[in-house]
């Protein structure tokens, strides 16, 4: 073993906060060989993982993978390609709109692959890994087993030299996992010279491993070929060995799993199902499905992955209807929204539901609560189910920091919480240790005999359905048989459940599929493509395949696409004609102390105008107040007594006016109406009763108003919204791109494949530019035609304008998708970081050059200033190129420095 | 009981779930604070540094008066150029506007003989196009005048104008600007926490955990709907104490808590179409781009930002639909004008209506979805 060396840990040592999750690890794994990796929950086995795969950042120690350290960037980058990494979890790293082909795809162009190659690669995978027939089905609508081999293909794509599975079989049924490790033996027997590194929580699949790794606690316990564990502890296979090999505080408390036998007394029927039938489409999940089960019976449910376990359950649940048959929950037909049965069930799902932003405890708590435990025992039964399910060291850690194992144990503990006379357990113990889930099952053996809870419980684990009082097979959505284990596996007259199992589902499945077995894989040819061109420093490939997915994810999500461009275009329409700048119809009122015709004639000048509408008169102060507060009018006239009578005789009169000054744009333009409406009515008086005309100043002024002769708002307007929507709509679009995969995990591709960063932010970016560029088309469109702004100037200039503006808008939304952790927040951070700049500091509004502090400061560096002179140029100006140079550079310059800012910002590791 | 209990206990969930994104703490924090620092100062006051060129034609005694009299605040120092340039100034968006004053024009002004002088406006800027261009006519007038007479004064009219302007009266923006900010944000930040709130369990697969506990679809809703009001309420509470009051020194004519008061009733129709919206997007960028389709209409036409009598009488009517619209009303009446219930039980009314209404529909919609969502 002291020949090739795959990696090389020295002294690492890693922590998340104040946890420890490896600590002082020095570990050499042998190349060209089979390394399993096992141990209890959370002991820092995934965390080694994506260390050695590069995802994660080191912190302390040296890693050295490949021959070279993974603390050096260049030498990730070179060693990338020759990796492949499957992270913990069902198809974590898939896309789940995209179809198997389009999956495989995108992996294949990362590794600059060209599509015969591609199409060779994945033809080849997807034969062996029975996935052939599903090839147009998206990733979303694999079962878990599914998930898993199509994950598995996507890391073997490109003929690592290296492959780490973390989990791999987790959750697969035992057929499947049969054929996975032929699929792994079979291309180790193509490539020798391959190294595998293996995590499992399956000690018998780990026995025939070459070489193990036994960890606990962040540390290595011990490493050596099965036999030399064997040996090592004095026993015969590898769950004791392992179990020796724990410390003594882990060990104590375990002991083999004993279940009574069942009283053979008749009890009740607790659940009963007659012809369960559920449709998805023309697919039937779950066809025509009998069964029964007693009070107190543990009811195993088995079958290959996606033959309609989960749907099953679910129907049991309430959280499917069904299309077909009854079902009964202790003899109360099913009801949708059935309050005290739910209280009396207690259901775990395949896929961790629970609360991710809740530490261990407050997920316990609010269950409990919840499910109303009397608030005295709340406490007392939170401590209870950490202690049994093992989760006191962990109970005020968030779930997204804890190991698979370590979840579904939290989600049976509040599954339990409420001692429920139910349990619906959808493959509980997937991913969990061997101590714990036998700990579990003596839990469970307890409550079903000593409580006489009911519980119907689904497995891959032959060992688990052998405890079961009764088993149903499953397959393609119908129940095969259904009996005792014992009595099944002597029916089929097989030695084991596990053979009988198989057996049964072979027969199945070759019944409608299947035939030949899979073909070898294919000798691999050598490829130039496969691991030269990880090292080149843009690759436009690697680009082009985010661009493909990005946009074929787009495309797979019309009403998104439907949204930005009908959404932009519904705003310009309500931009357009709902913002006026003309402050017109201006509600007025008058207190007439006078009452004469004079007055009335006052009075009359206003409401005559189209700046003021006329509201009924107000009768005293009191009400002036009253109706200026409440906004029913804007301006108030107060004719004072005597009015007409003082005019008569010259002597000097006050009109009073009082303006809501709490708009101030429309109280200053009120102003102006008022004072020039006031010269108006003297001098036409002037002229009536005197019969000359005041003088209105020593010189005549000539006033042009230019662009827009008419003052039109729409004109001046809807040239200046098309850049404010030609932001807001693209930033968003691109604000969720990064933090979105972020919080679903598919950015782990990101680290650990040879796609470098601007790779990735132009691949992100660019789709989203094109329906930028369809959306400035449109809106171009809609302005010229139906609002009939005037286009007078160069239409190519703006073109180019809007390109480069939409290549920063998009880049805008990169950013704070960056920044961001979860996509609430980005969306929140867009909102604010553009809708404030856009329409108040970019000159829609107020003219740039007016604003003052912090708005002057945002409108100068803000691209929206700039496109939104190109705009009113060429829309009403008539300006070209020559006329636009200054702010096209503007906006051409915006763009490297946005993206730039992306770039450092952006890491290429998980920190 | 149970119900309280239980939308208490999951409201609880939510904030909980709320503080553990601290970029978000600190983005609502920034929203509420600096944000509306920014808001109320980056808007000038009334006319500020308008870019206006002159051409003097006329080089005389009076057009260097008239070209020394502007100056900012009101203009920027006028740039004096020649009459071909001031076409491309003008294009290109340098000048708003453009003084021409002709040859001769002192000698003409002299002879009595009433000159004419030509003012460029560009009418694409056109909030600087008004009020600019009254500033500058009734400067040249006074000028001349002064250059006539010794004196700007002119005879005082027979009728003479007692303009007063109320509750504002130098009307200062920046306190306008300010408050409708906070009240924009109310809208926003109450829209995105609920709505974006149920696609993340929608997302994170925790609906389906819900939906097999003992709780109701309108225990998980209300209590959406008080916590996340509650964080708004709060965040809105010191922004108006702490910002709007304290830093930025700005008078608040009307009661805060009556303000309040109304604030939490429009948050309830606001986190109502929250849900709503989340129920009908199916992912978290749909939500983003709907949210953006129903913010911006809100923002621009509820009369925050131009007032609602110069809007179309249609859009007019319809806005009346909108939670914001009287919202707007009732937080402009109490803040800016000092109004008391006594004054605003009308939008009072209106809002408890909206918000019951949009309550409803949204429950009777998120029934009829949660199936679906898990």
């Amino acid at each position: 073993m002291t020949a090739a060396l795959a990696a090389r840990l020295t002294g690492v040592r890693l922590c998340y906060g104040d946890t420890v999750a490896l600590d002082d690890i020095s570990l050499d794994i042998p190349a060209g060989g089979m390394v399993g990796l096992i141990g209890p929950d959370g002991v820092g086995k995934s965390t080694l993982f994506s260390l050695v795969a590069g995802a994660r950042a080191i912190q302390q120690g040296r890693v050295e993978v490949l021959g070279g350290d993974m603390a050096d960037p260049r030498h990730r980058q070179a060693t990338c390609p020759r990796i492949a990494y499957m992270p913990q979890g069902l198809g974590k790293n898939l896309y789940p709109t995209l179809s198997i082909d389009e999956n495989l795809a995108f992996f294949g162009r990362l590794f600059g692959q060209d599509a015969a190659e591609r199409e060779r690669r994945i033809a080849e995978l997807t034969e062996s890994t029975g996935l052939a027939p599903f090839r147009s089905r998206p990733a979303g609508k694999l079962s878990g087993g599914m998930k898993q081999k199509l994950g598995l293909c996507c890391a073997l794509i490109h003929d690592p030299d290296f492959l780490l599975l973390d989990e791999p079989t987790t959750g697969v049924d035992p057929l499947s996992r049969a054929q996975f490790w032929d699929l792994i033996d079979r291309i180790r027997a193509e490539r020798p010279q391959m190294s595998v590194l293996v995590a499992t929580a399956y000690m018998e699949e780990a026995s025939r491993f070459d070489w193990l790794v036994a960890m606990d606690a962040g540390r290595i316990l011990a490493t050596g070929t099965p036999t030399d564990l064997y040996a090592r502890t004095g026993t015969h296979d590898l769950e004791r060995a392992f179990i020796a090999l724990l410390p003594e505080a882990r060990r104590r408390g375990h002991q083999p799993v004993v279940i009574p036998p069942r009283s053979t007394e008749a009890a009740e029927v607790a659940i009963e199902a007659r012809g369960l039938t559920k449709r998805f489409g023309d697919f039937t999940a779950v066809d025509q499905v009998d069964f029964r089960i007693e009070r107190g019976e543990i009811f195993g449910f088995l079958g290959s992955n996606g033959c309609g376990k989960s749907t099953t359950m679910k129907m049991l649940t309430g959280l499917l209807d069904a299309d077909a048959g009854e079902a009964w929950l202790f003899g109360r037909p099913l009801g949708h929204n059935d309050i005290a049965t739910r209280q009396r069930v207690g259901y775990m799902s395949q896929a961790f539901s629970l609360y991710s932003e809740l530490t261990v405890r407050q997920n316990l708590d609010l269950h409990a609560r919840l499910f109303h435990v009397p608030d005295a025992e709340v406490d007392g039964r939170v401590a209870e189910v950490a202690t049994r399910f093992g989760l006191d060291a962990i109970i005020d850690m968030l779930p997204d920091a804890l190991a698979l194992g370590q979840r579904q144990r939290l989600s049976l503990a509040v599954a339990m919480i409420h001692k429920p006379e139910m349990l619906i357990l959808d493959e509980p113990t997937s991913g969990v240790d061997p101590i714990a889930r036998d700990q579990f099952w003596q839990i469970m053996a307890d409550l079903s005999r000593n409580d006489r809870v009911t519980i119907f419980i689904s497995t891959h684990f032959m060992n688990e359905a052998e405890r079961c009082d009764r088993i149903s097979l499953m397959h393609a959505g119908r129940v095969l048989v259904s009996d005792t284990p014992a009595a099944i596996a002597a029916a089929r007259g097989s030695a084991s459940l596990e053979a009988a199992f198989i057996g049964y589902l072979r027969e199945a499945a070759g019944a409608d599929s299947e035939a030949a077995p899979p073909p070898p894989v294919a000798a691999p040819q050598p490829s130039a493509a496969g691991n030269g061109a990880g090292t080149s420093r843009f690759s436009l490939r690697r680009m082009m395949s985010y661009v493909r997915r990005e946009a074929l994810e787009l495309r797979r999500d019309p009403i998104r696409a439907t949204l930005a461009l009908v959404g932009s275009v519904l705003l310009l329409f309500i931009m357009g004609y709902g913002i006026s700048l003309d402050v017109e119809h201006l509600p007025f009122a008058v207190l007439d102390r006078d009452g004469t015709a004079l007055s009335q004639n006052y009075a009359l000048n206003l409401s005559g105008s189209r700046y003021f509408v006329e509201r009924p008169p107000i009768t005293d102060y009191a009400q002036l107040d009253h109706r200026m507060r409440d906004g029913d009018v804007t301006v108030a006239v107060e004719i004072p007594p005597g009015f007409a009578q003082r005019i008569e005789h010259g002597i000097p009169v006050q009109v009073g006016v009082w303006i809501d000054g709490a708009m101030p744009q429309r109280g200053e333009t009120a102003q102006g109406y008022i004072q020039s409406l006031h010269a108006q009515w003297l001098a036409e008086t002037a002229l009536r009763k005197l019969g000359q005309r005041p003088a209105a100043g020593l010189v005549d002024i000539e006033l042009r108003y230019r662009y827009n002769p008419d003052v039109r708002s729409l004109v001046a307007i809807a040239p200046a919204v098309i850049p404010v929507l030609l932001l807001l709509f693209p930033a968003m679009l691109t604000a969720l791109s990064v933090v979105r995969e972020k919080e679903l995990g598919s950015i782990i591709n990101f680290y650990v494949t040879p796609v470098g960063r601007l790779e990735f932010l132009l691949g992100k970016q660019l789709p989203y530019v094109g329906l930028a560029m369809l959306n400035y088309a449109l809106m171009v469109g809609v302005a010229v035609t139906i609002f009939r702004v005037p286009l007078t100037g160069n239409l190519l200039a703006l073109t180019l304008a809007a390109l480069l503006y939409a290549l920063s808008a998009t880049a805008i939304g990169l950013l704070f998708s960056i920044f961001m952790r979860s996509q609430i927040a980005a969306i929140f951070a867009t909102a604010i970081g553009t809708i404030l700049p856009a329409t108040q500091f970019s000159g829609l509004i107020n003219p740039v050059s007016s604003l003052v502090g912090a708005g002057a400061a945002i409108g100068h560096v803000f691209p929206t200033t700039y496109f939104v002179t190109i705009c009113r140029g060429v829309f009403s100006k008539g300006l070209g190129f020559a006329d636009l140079t200054q702010d096209l550079l503007a906006l051409a310059a915006a763009v490297p420095v946005l993206l730039g800012l992306c770039v450092v910002l952006l890491k290429k590791q998980e920190r | 009981m149970r119900h309280l209990a239980n939308i208490y206990r999951l409201g609880i969930k939510e904030l909980r779930s709320l503080v553990r994104d601290p970029m978000m703490l600190v983005l609502i924090l920034y929203a509420f604070s600096l944000g509306i620092w920014v808001a109320a100062t980056g808007l000038p006051e009334t006319l500020y540094r308008a870019p206006i060129a002159i051409v003097d034609e006329d080089q005389s005694q009076l057009s260097n008066r008239i070209a020394s009299a502007f100056y900012p605040p009101h203009f920027t120092p006028p740039a004096m150029v020649g009459l071909d340039a001031v076409d491309h100034g003008m294009d290109i968006g340098r000048y708003t506007f453009a003084l021409d004053l002709p040859p001769d024009f002192e000698r003409d002004l002299l002879a009595g003989r009433r000159p004419t002088v030509q003012l460029n406006i560009d009418a694409t800027s056109m909030t600087q196009a008004f009020t600019g261009g009254g500033y500058i006519q009734q400067i040249v007038q006074a000028e001349a005048q002064e250059f006539m007479t010794g004196t700007r004064a002119t005879p005082p009219p027979p009728v003479d104008l007692a303009l007063r302007v109320r509750f504002n009266p130098t009307l200062a923006r920046s306190w306008f600007g300010a408050v409708m900010e906070v009240i924009n944000n109310v809208t926003m930040l109450s829209i995105i926490l609920t709505g974006a709130a149920l696609i993340r369990e929608r997302e994170h697969g925790t609906v389906e955990h819900l939906l097999v506990m003992p709780v109701t679809p309108f225990e998980i809703m209300a209590s959406k709907v008080w916590s996340m009001g509650t964080v708004v309420l709060v965040a809105c509470a010191f922004s108006l104490t702490v910002m709007v009051q304290g830093v930025l020194q700005m008078p608040i004519q009307g009661s805060i808590v009556l303000f309040l008061a109304g604030a939490g009733l429009h948050l309830f129709a606001t986190t109502s179409m929250g849900i709503f919206m989340g129920t009908i997007a199916r992912s978290m960028p749909q939500f983003g781009l709907l949210m953006m389709l129903v913010l911006l209409p809100l923002e621009l036409l509820s009369g925050g930002l131009t007032p609602r009598e110069s809007m179309p009488e249609l859009v007019q009517t319809l806005m009346l639909i909108a939670p914001t619209t009287h919202f707007v009303r009732m937080a402009q009446a109490i803040l800016y004008r000092g109004a008391g219930l006594d004054v605003v039980w009308p939008q009072f009314l209106a809002i408890i209506a909206i918000g019951s209404l949009f309550f409803a529909i949204a429950l009777t919609r998120f029934r009829s979805t949660i199936g679906a969502m898990a």
